[in-house]
């Protein structure tokens, strides 16, 4: 049955392979993915006063309240000659990106519901694009991090005495692994709520408790030396450990394990694809559940 | 098989879950697992029935559209017809990939673009320009395809002077221009076209008929056709399919599927007039029926404009009553309630006195344009005086296509007004 006529473009059938993820494909729609960024950016603070200040003001301001309940208050301490401020606000910064990544995308097919109803393209498309488009987001919020940091070395009194470290390179690894772990809890998310909705219920809340355990307030040697019993919970804490890691970079205080690393990153890889197979299994008739 | 067919659609049916989403779904969802993994067929695949919505069903099954087999040849105008509910919508969005089938494939040798509803990925807060690179890129174009083709589109809709003010500024005409601008632009192999005609003005409708010949004639694309327009099907396809209840029941030219689709539309609709009370007059003779019936003698209710039609006014009598002098008058209303149109047997020198069951009244032309009509009916007496004997308002629901009545191959516009016989000229 192979002659010449015989050589169809594609087919649409009803049986479904496991991984079914055309790389050409995507390349194909590029510049679709480039125009939802742009959309994305343009249109998001659209008729509001402030517009992209807005990106400042939100971790600029939590870190504000962090610093004074956590740090004021509650008396947690922040390492060797760090201030409690940029701490927190480097903690909230990439917190931020990964919780970005993974609410923008948990809601994939519910809020595209109406054009995915219509025409077709890579739906993968979609929530690549709110990872890409929270990267200038996440980027605008680094610099204003860097801005305090210089500050805080430079102009403060008593200034402080904190430097980056060399790893401080690997830091775009991290942002990739946090976008990769995003992207993948928020694809399977995404893909089970199509049916049942429950769990986009669990993620509002969810993603708040998770930060509590996220390592985004407190350093993880604080946490382990005052709640030994409970260490666990967040010692194996992907995010955690990114976070954690970010600071050491940055600041030089707490712990870079490399096996963690090792670790995130094969948990990372894992989440990733399990949340592209459940996607792709949805993406073909996700349009008569929803 | 000769090499250049370019889709083929083999066996293909969509089975759809009926009623709610809730504890039940789940458990079935596990039943199918199960069987899954254990290498078995899907329990639920073999219930379901046909899709008759009018019919309370057994299952909760169903199927939108069940074992469609068609083929379609490069640069060929297929259409596709059918009743709303028929599966068309269905197939459509299996063909445009929105959905997969659950039994049967379909194969293609091109990309297939669909205009299924225009205007997808519209954002309102940017600009017209923004919108056709970002709806264009939806549709599958890139973006040095667009940007050969922006200025092109931007004349196509006629909105320049809006194009760089954000898209929620414009009309909703203006919209679906330039949505359809972009979409007119696009160069799949097969296009799949959905009711795009429904929407803008006689001129626009004209320009995007005239753009999908283009398409099809000069360029050798393949075109999908889903529409109620029997007047734009017959105008633009070679071949149509019809679908009846999730079924194909109908594969062959244009012409023949039309007329088979109308005949298809049978009486189904007609009421039964005694038992309406809402009438006038004295009650001796009783108006039972009225059917609208077409060339081939078969009662329809939707008709192309510019052909044959006979209504046919069936009644019950008194027969104590001796009959004379009986007029017969039929009025045509558009949707709006105006009279378009009025017949009356006495100008037509026609005297009725002993009726077996039934009056037609035979048009040679039906002149009316594409629209919805309804018909109002009367009998009366004048041996002495005007007596009305019985009068009925709203009988029978009528649609007119529109046709090409004066043979130019122009589909007529469709005004929903008489249609009235001339022709210009100059000197």
């Amino acid at each position: 049955m192979k002659t010449a006529e015989e050589h169809w473009l594609y087919t649409i059938s009803s049986k479904k392979k496991l991984i079914d993820f055309n790389f050409k494909e995507i390349w194909r729609y590029r510049d679709l993915l480039f125009l939802f960024v742009k959309r994305d950016i343009i249109t998001l603070y659209k008729q509001t006063v402030l517009g992209p200040l807005w990106y400042l003001i939100q971790p600029l301001f939590t870190s504000l309240i962090f610093t004074l309940i956590f740090n004021n208050l509650a008396d947690i301490p922040t390492g060797e000659g760090v201030p409690n401020f940029l701490f927190n606000l480097a903690g909230i910064t990439s917190w931020n990106y990964f919780k970005e990544c993974l609410v923008g995308t948990s809601d994939t097919f519910k809020k595209n519901e109406n054009i995915f109803g219509k025409v077709y393209f890579p739906r993968v498309i979609m929530p690549m694009s709110v990872v890409v488009s929270n990267l200038l987001k996440f980027g605008i919020q680094l610099l204003v991090l860097a801005i305090l940091y210089i500050y805080y070395v430079w102009f403060a009194e008593p200034s402080y005495n904190i430097a980056p470290q060399l790893n401080i390179l690997l830091f775009p690894f991290l942002v990739f692994l946090m976008a990769l772990l995003g992207l993948g809890l928020g694809m399977i998310i995404s893909s089970m709520t199509t049916k049942y909705r429950d769990l986009s219920f669990l993620v509002q809340f969810g993603v708040q408790l998770l930060m509590y355990g996220s390592a985004v307030m407190y350093p993880m040697a604080y946490f382990q030396k005052k709640l030994p019993d409970y260490y666990w919970l967040i010692e194996w804490n992907p995010i955690a450990i990114i976070v954690e890691s970010f600071r050491t970079m940055a600041f030089g205080v707490g712990s870079l394990d490399v096996n963690k690393l090792v670790y995130t990153t094969i948990i990372s890889v894992i989440v990733f694809l399990i949340g592209l197979v459940i996607f792709n299994k949805t993406e073909k008739s996700f349009i008569d559940t929803i | 098989m000769s090499s250049d067919v370019i889709l083929k659609v083999e066996n293909v049916g969509k089975q759809y879950r009926l009623g709610l989403v809730g504890t039940g779904t789940i458990s079935h969802d596990l039943n199918r697992w199960w069987n899954s993994i254990r290498g078995k067929e899907d329990p639920y695949l073999k219930v379901g029935e046909s899709n008759n919505r009018s019919e309370k069903g057994n299952s909760d099954y169903v199927w939108a559209i069940k074992n469609i087999n068609f083929e379609v040849k490069r640069g060929e105008v297929l259409g596709i017809i059918g009743k709303n509910g028929a599966g068309k919508s269905t197939l459509l969005k299996i063909l445009s990939r929105v959905t997969g089938p659950t039994t049967g494939q379909i194969k293609t040798k091109g990309r297939i673009a669909s205009l299924l509803e225009v205007g997808t990925g519209f954002h309102p807060e940017m600009t017209g320009r923004e919108n056709i690179y970002l709806n264009g890129a939806i549709l599958g174009m890139t973006k040095a395809e667009i940007n050969s083709k922006i200025d092109e589109i931007i004349d196509f809709s006629g909105c320049l002077r809006y194009v760089d003010t954000p898209v929620k500024r414009y009309s909703s005409g203006m919209k679906v221009r330039l949505a359809f601008a972009v979409a007119a632009h696009l160069e799949p192999d097969i296009l799949v076209v959905d009711e795009v005609l429904a929407v803008g003005d006689a001129e626009f409708q004209k320009k995007a008929i005239g753009k999908m010949q283009d398409i099809s004639h000069s360029d050798g694309r393949t075109v999908l056709f889903v529409s109620h327009n029997m007047a734009a099907v017959k105008n633009l396809c070679s071949r149509a399919v019809v679908l009846d209840n999730g079924e194909s029941i109908f594969d062959g030219t244009s012409d023949q599927a039309v007329n088979f689709y109308l005949n298809l539309q049978s009486s189904k609709n007609t009421e039964n007039l005694l038992t309406r009370t809402d009438r006038k007059g004295t009650g001796e003779i009783r108006f039972s029926k009225v059917e609208l019936l077409n060339q081939d003698g078969n009662a329809v209710t939707e008709i192309i404009s510019g052909e044959y039609a006979k209504f046919r006014l069936h009644m019950v009598f008194n027969r104590d009553v001796n009959y004379k002098d009986l007029i017969f008058g039929l009025v045509i209303y558009d949707n709006n309630e105006n009279k378009i149109a009025d017949f009356y047997s006495d100008e037509m020198g026609i005297v009725f006195d002993n009726i077996d069951s039934y009056v037609d009244l035979e048009l040679n032309k039906l002149m009316l344009r594409g629209g919805d009509y309804y018909i109002a009916i009367a009998v009366q007496t004048a041996i002495r005086v005007v007596q009305q004997i019985d009068v009925i308002h709203h009988v029978l629901n009528i649609k007119v296509f529109s046709g090409d009545y004066w043979v130019s191959s122009k589909n007529n516009r469709a005004t929903n007004v008489a249609l009235i016989d001339g022709i210009f000229g100059a000197n």
